[in-house]
């Protein structure tokens, strides 16, 4: 049920042109972070609301949306924002990637492998990979400008004479195009290989710092990393207790205080529907189905 | 009553579902998207009219070429979208047949700091095939065939990247996008 005293999809028509305008600009040219006029929602800064927006100015009524937390279908941040637009737009909701037409994603890309006619929407909370090497905002820009890039190998090869290797394991920094240092949201280094040659058109919405940037499908997206110390994308070192997925990202959970703990895939969706299809894993024996 | 009619309708819903069919053709460069529910006035496609409903509005200064640039356009522009007209190189968005558009030099392609600051050039034609030219770039898997009005000026435009304009190519119903990223080589 749309509630009639929102406008379709709760913004206003003015605030979603001016949007589009930004995705489209992101979309010419990847990578590149597009300031926008970032309006309050009615929800805290940190919690979505770039995405929220940027899903906003994307859903046409016959859209049917996933939101995942952390891979997650089922927490706080992902059912409001579903219940959110159910209320306002009044469109389809599911849990399952592949019933999805626009999925808005805080810190994961699912595990089930995107395709052409799915927009993924990033949450993103500090949208310039350079911020924490150069606080000021006039020099970064300069930096993007002039391909000014030397600072942040600095940061990764700091990284491998502190730790013996890139210890930089979510929000890891992307080229993009082989022009701009992008910034993938704090999605696990595991998801970065994901983000480039996808067939999805993936949006990034970063509503307090009023930015959006876009990769088009297929777009190259290459992980920084140094020819003797190649980026590795990586895992937990054990299988999903709950499905037994080898090849899935995992969320370690603490069952108790002496020690206890399991392993679970991030993506609910993901595990949820491996168990159904019969995947056990070394928590849920077969007669636990 | 022209200028009143050939709106969306509905505007939430009719410019959500062009919005799409833009970004799918700037995302997809080379592949042909359909964009209906604007009825404008002649010359004026349906797809440009669409374009025009969905992107441009008060906040955006539109500069229209010698080809549309007639009273009827002109009324229903400030009707339903109120965007300032403006002289070419101070344009967002730009209005016309190739021919109409030359010199497209003189549009904005942004700045170093702010590439997005660039004009969005809405190209009249009359059919988007056959195929005359060869697109490569983001968005596209291996290759893409598109109906281009020549190639020169697109591989100019890439040539200066991040910076250049961004073309939508529209004829009756039809919506083709050609951002700045793409590749461009004449077959």
């Amino acid at each position: 049920m749309t509630d009639h005293a929102y406008n379709f999809a709760y913004l206003d028509e003015a605030t979603k042109r001016m949007i589009r305008r930004a995705i489209l600009k992101g979309i010419a040219v990847p990578g590149y972070q597009v300031p926008f006029a970032s309006r309050e929602m009615p929800m805290p800064y940190g919690w979505g609301t770039g995405g929220v927006q940027v899903t906003a100015a994307c859903l046409t009524p016959e859209d049917t949306l996933k939101v995942i937390d952390q891979g997650a279908d089922d927490t706080t941040n992902a059912v409001s924002i579903r219940k959110f637009f159910e209320r306002t737009g009044g469109v389809e909701t599911t849990t399952h990637t592949s019933e999805a037409s626009v999925i808005q994603t805080r810190h994961r890309i699912p595990e089930e492998p995107l395709r052409e006619g799915q927009i993924l929407v990033y949450q993103v909370p500090i949208p310039e990979p350079l911020r924490f090497l150069e606080p000021r905002e006039s020099e970064t820009r300069k930096m993007h400008a002039l391909e000014e890039y030397g600072l942040m190998h600095v940061k990764l090869y700091e990284d491998i004479a502190r730790h013996g290797e890139i210890s930089t394991s979510y929000a890891y920094p992307v080229n993009v195009e082989g022009r701009y240092v992008m910034d993938p949201s704090p999605i696990p280094k595991f998801d970065n290989p994901k983000l480039g040659g996808n067939p999805a058109i993936q949006l990034f919405g970063a509503g307090r710092e009023q930015r959006i940037y876009a990769l088009p499908p297929f777009t190259e997206v290459v992980s920084l990393d140094f020819e003797d110390h190649p980026f590795q994308a990586s895992k937990a070192d054990h299988d999903c207790d709950l499905c037994g997925c080898a090849t899935s990202y995992l969320d370690e959970v603490i069952t108790d205080d002496r020690g206890g703990r399991m392993f679970v895939c991030s993506d609910t969706d993901f595990c949820e529907s491996r168990r159904s299809a019969g995947h056990r894993g070394r928590l849920s024996p077969e007669e636990m189905a | 009553m022209s200028d009143l009619s050939g709106g969306f309708t509905q505007a939430p819903q009719q410019s959500a579902r062009a919005f799409r069919a833009v970004l799918e053709a700037m995302a997809r460069p080379g592949r042909v998207q359909v964009l209906d529910g604007a009825a404008p006035p002649a010359p004026l496609s349906p797809a440009a009219g669409a374009v025009l409903l969905t992107l441009v509005d008060q906040s955006t200064r539109l500069y229209l070429a010698p080809s549309h640039d007639t009273p009827e356009i002109r009324h229903w522009i400030a009707f339903h979208c109120g965007a300032p007209l403006t002289e070419a190189d101070a344009a967002d968005f730009a209005l016309g047949t190739w021919e109409a558009l030359q010199p497209v030099a003189r549009f904005a392609i942004g700045t170093p700091d702010y590439p997005d600051r660039s004009a969005t050039l809405i190209v009249e034609c009359d059919a988007l095939a056959p195929a005359n030219a060869r697109l490569t770039g983001p968005g596209i898997e291996t290759e893409a065939l598109a109906h281009l009005p020549e190639t020169s000026a697109f591989v100019a435009n890439h040539a200066s990247f991040p910076l250049g304009f961004d073309c939508l190519f529209t004829a009756q119903d039809q919506v083709l996008g050609l951002p700045r990223s793409t590749e461009v080589e004449a077959i």
